[in-house]
C-alpha cells in the first residue's frame, strides 16, 4: 500500500489535527485485517494541519459515528483508483452504542443488556441526551 | 402501546382529557367503582415510597381493580440478582398495567422497552415523577379553572427538586405563564432549565425572597430545603427561615393565591397556614388519587383501542 494513493478503499480526509486517533478508535479500525494508514499533521490550506486516515478496503464505515465525532470530516470512496463518491456527514439524530452514559445514577450503569442510546436534542450546540436519564453529552467536534 | 415515563410523553390535549376524567371521577366516584373490575395493577417499588404506592393502590381499588407487587428491592427478585428487564417481562405477564418506582434514573423507560403492558413511572431517582406533575396540574386547574395566564412562584430547592423541574416543563406548554423562581443562590434551577425557558421566550425571574414577589403570585409551589444540600451548617441556618412560609409572609398575597406542596413537608410551611383557604396541599393528595385513577383507566383504554 502506497500511503498517498489507494486503489480501492476509503480516505477519511479533513480530520482535525490530532483527532485521527479518536476516529481510529471509535471506528474500531484496529480490528481490520487490511492495511490502514494514519497520517498526522498533514499540511492543509483550509485547516493549517489535518489528519488523514486511509483504509485499503471498501469497508462499511459507520457514518453516524463519524458525524458525531466531527461532521467536517470528508469521506472519499475510491474504486479502481477513481474517486466515486464523497459522502457528506451530519450529526446523527440517534447514536446507539457509540458513547456511554457518564451519569452514575443512570440505569444503563447497572443493566448490562441495555443499549446505550443518545438522542440529538440541539443540533446547533451538538447536544445529545441519554435516552434513559437525559444526561447531556456534547459532540466532540463542537466541544 | 403507550406508557407514562415523562410528563411530556403526553400532549397538552391528552393531559386535558385525563384531568377532565379525573374531575368526573371526583364528582361521581360511584360511576367508576367497577370500571376496571378484573384488571390487575402491579406496583413495583424497587425503592420504598409508601405514600406514592398507597396512592396508586387506592386508585386501582377505587376502580374495582386489584393490586399486587412489592414495596422494596430486598423483597423482590432483584435481591437474587435478576435483571430489571427480566423482572418487568415476568411481572407484565401477571398484570395489566405496572406502576414502577426505581432508584436509578431511566429505569421505567428501560422497563417499557420490554414490558407487555403499559408502564407508569412512579419516580426514578431524582429524574422524573410524572404522576406528581399530573397531580400538580390537576390541583392548579381545579383551583384556577385554567392552566395558562398566571404567575407561578416556585420556592425552595429548585436545583435538586425534580417536581419543580417537571412542573416547569409541563406549565411551559400553556400560554401566558410566567415563572418566579425563589431560592437561595446555591439552589437555583439548573442551567438547562434556564436555557429552555429562554429558548421558548417564557418570562421568568430569579429572586431570593418570597416577600418581594408575593403580591404578584397566582400559584406558590413550595418545596423542601434540605440541610444536606448546603455546604455548611451556618448557611443552612442563615437561609432556612427565608424559605419557610408563614401567615406573616402571606399578608400581601392575593386572596385567590393557591399554595401547593408535593408533600411530605418538614417545616417549610408553618402549620399555622394549614387552615388558610389558600392552602391546597391536602387537596393535592386527594387529587393525586383521582388523577392516578384517570391515568390508569386512560392507559388501559388506549391499549384496548390499539
Ligand atoms: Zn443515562
Amino acid at each position: 500500500m502506497k500511503v498517498d494513493s489507494i486503489h480501492t478503499g476509503i480516505v477519511l480526509d479533513h480530520i482535525r489535527a490530532g483527532r485521527g486517533m479518536d476516529v481510529y478508535r471509535y471506528l474500531h479500525l484496529d480490528e481490520l485485517d487490511c492495511p490502514v494508514a494514519y497520517m498526522r499533521n498533514v499540511r492543509s490550506e483550509a485547516m493549517g494541519r489535518k489528519d488523514i486516515i486511509k483504509i485499503d478496503a471498501n469497508i462499511n464505515v459507520d457514518l453516524d459515528v463519524l458525524g458525531y465525532l466531527d461532521p467536517g470530516i470528508t469521506v472519499n470512496i475510491i474504486v479502481d483508483g477513481q474517486l466515486v463518491e464523497k459522502k457528506k456527514l451530519s450529526l446523527p439524530e440517534k447514536l446507539t452504542n457509540v458513547i456511554t452514559c457518564k451519569n452514575p445514577r443512570c440505569i444503563t450503569t447497572v443493566e448490562g443488556a441495555l443499549d446505550q442510546v443518545f438522542l440529538l436534542k440541539d443540533r446547533a450546540r451538538g447536544v445529545y441526551r441519554c435516552m434513559f436519564c437525559d444526561a447531556e453529552r456534547k459532540s466532540k467536534a463542537l466541544r | 402501546m403507550r406508557h407514562l415515563i415523562d410528563i411530556t410523553d403526553f400532549t397538552v390535549e391528552e393531559i386535558e382529557a385525563i384531568l377532565d376524567l379525573g374531575d368526573e371521577m371526583i364528582a361521581d366516584p360511584a360511576a367508576y367503582k367497577e370500571a376496571l373490575r378484573g384488571k390487575i395493577l402491579a406496583t413495583l417499588f424497587f425503592e420504598p415510597s409508601t405514600r406514592t404506592r398507597l396512592s396508586f393502590e387506592s386508585a386501582m381499588l377505587s376502580l374495582g381493580g386489584s393490586v399486587l407487587g412489592f414495596s422494596s428491592a430486598d423483597s423482590s427478585s432483584t435481591a437474587k440478582g435478576e435483571s430489571l428487564m427480566d423482572t418487568i417481562r415476568t411481572v407484565s405477564c401477571y398484570s395489566d398495567i405496572i406502576a414502577m418506582r426505581h432508584p436509578k434514573e431511566g429505569a421505567p423507560m428501560a422497563g417499557s422497552l420490554k414490558s407487555y403492558v403499559p408502564i407508569i413511572n412512579a419516580g426514578d431517582g431524582g429524574h422524573n415523577h410524572p404522576t406528581q406533575t399530573l397531580t400538580d396540574l390537576m390541583t392548579i386547574r381545579r383551583c384556577k379553572g385554567r392552566l395558562g395566564n398566571m404567575v407561578v412562584g416556585m420556592c425552595g430547592d429548585l436545583k435538586f427538586g425534580r417536581t419543580v423541574h417537571s412542573l416547569i416543563g409541563a406549565m411551559s406548554r400553556y400560554e401566558g405563564v410566567e415563572f418566579v423562581l425563589i431560592s437561595p443562590p446555591e439552589l437555583k434551577v439548573p442551567a438547562y432549565i434556564n436555557d429552555e425557558l429562554k429558548k421558548k421566550a417564557i418570562p421568568f425571574r430569579e429572586v431570593e425572597t418570597m416577600e418581594e414577589v408575593m403580591p404578584e403570585l397566582d400559584v406558590l409551589y413550595m418545596t423542601r430545603v434540605q440541610k444536606e444540600r448546603f455546604f455548611n451548617e451556618a448557611d443552612y441556618i442563615r437561609l432556612k427561615d427565608t424559605y419557610i412560609l408563614d401567615p406573616e409572609k402571606l399578608r400581601t398575597a392575593k386572596t385567590d393565591l393557591s399554595i401547593l406542596h408535593p408533600l411530605p413537608r418538614v417545616n417549610e410551611i408553618s402549620t399555622r397556614v394549614d387552615d388558610d383557604p389558600r392552602a391546597v396541599y391536602f387537596d393535592q393528595v386527594r387529587n393525586g388519587r383521582f388523577v392516578r385513577m384517570a391515568l390508569i383507566k386512560t392507559l388501559l383504554d388506549w391499549r384496548n383501542e390499539a
